[in-house]
């Protein structure tokens, strides 16, 4: 029987709502964040692991973290 | 991973020290205007937010604070905080009150008005600073901005501070007035070369990560 793929884990932003701060930045472990024209973050699926450190320190709570099924 | 350490990194310092010089002599408040005038020229000459992502000693200090010493809930800020009509008339708030404080110094320029030895808590409570204005050398409206320039400073980190207790740490970041300041800068600045792209990996032209 083939086993089946666990969904991964990966953070997202609201990009209409966030302010652009970097906090996001300072605790991402795999360098996969960045702040795009000072307006918004940016995280990289491919880099992110889905650790949640972000999410966490977000001080408008707008990162969220979401089961990608790939 | 541990993050390599910067220079930037140890800005709370320079906030800590501000704060406390203020209570020692009132012209040192004077100094607060690089805060203004660094990320103000940041966002309008490079067009982005590296002041606050890098350089907002503040910032790092509510960190330090809120974070490794425990003092935030680190709970989530309310919605209405984070809304842009909060943020943006917060800023037009803080503005408003920025602008009287000149004119108060222009009245004490004009010789209209005496100079105020007070310190102006939330724009509201008024605390005798004498004690740290010992100077009779410089003209009495450069000192009346001191005490007007410091007011903002403390009263905003005392916002930032019960912000930081009741919420995130950095909760401050979310509707700091220079943060929405400048964004709106690179909004405007960027407006073309960015709005077309805010779901694109091709938009990553000026972009700013550690």
């Amino acid at each position: 029987m083939e086993k089946a793929i666990p969904p991964k884990k990966k953070a997202s932003v609201d990009q209409r709502t966030c302010v652009a701060c970097g906090c996001c930045i300072k605790v991402c472990p795999k360098n996969a964040i960045k702040i795009i024209f000072g307006l918004f973050a940016r995280i990289d699926p491919v880099k992110c692991v889905g650790c949640g450190l972000c999410a966490k320190e977000c001080p408008a709570s707008i990162i969220k973290i979401s089961e990608v099924h790939v | 991973m541990k993050r390599k350490k910067h220079w930037y990194d140890y800005l709370w310092i320079v906030s800590l020290c501000y704060l406390m010089l203020g209570f020692l002599n009132i012209l040192f408040a004077w100094l607060g205007l690089l805060c203004f005038f660094i990320p103000l020229l940041i966002s309008i000459i490079g067009g982005n937010k590296i002041y606050c992502n890098r350089y907002c000693g503040r910032g790092q200090l509510f960190s330090l604070l809120g974070g490794r010493f425990g003092l935030s809930r680190k709970k989530d800020v309310p919605n209405f905080l984070k809304s842009k009509w909060f943020r943006y008339g917060f800023l037009i708030f803080f503005f408003m009150m920025f602008f009287q404080m000149l004119w108060t110094t222009w009245l004490v320029f004009e010789g209209s008005s005496n100079l105020k030895e007070f310190v102006t808590l939330l724009w509201t409570f008024k605390l005798p600073w004498n004690w740290a204005y010992h100077s009779t050398t410089v003209a009495p409206w450069i000192a009346q901005f001191a005490f007007g320039f410091y007011s903002v400073m403390l009263t905003s980190t005392i916002l930032g501070l019960v912000t930081m207790v009741l919420f995130k740490p950095r909760s401050w970041c979310v509707y700091c007035p220079m943060g929405s300041m400048t964004q709106l800068i690179c909004r405007v600045r960027n407006s073309k070369s960015c709005s077309a792209k805010m779901d694109s990996f091709s938009c990553s032209k000026g972009s700013i990560s550690s």
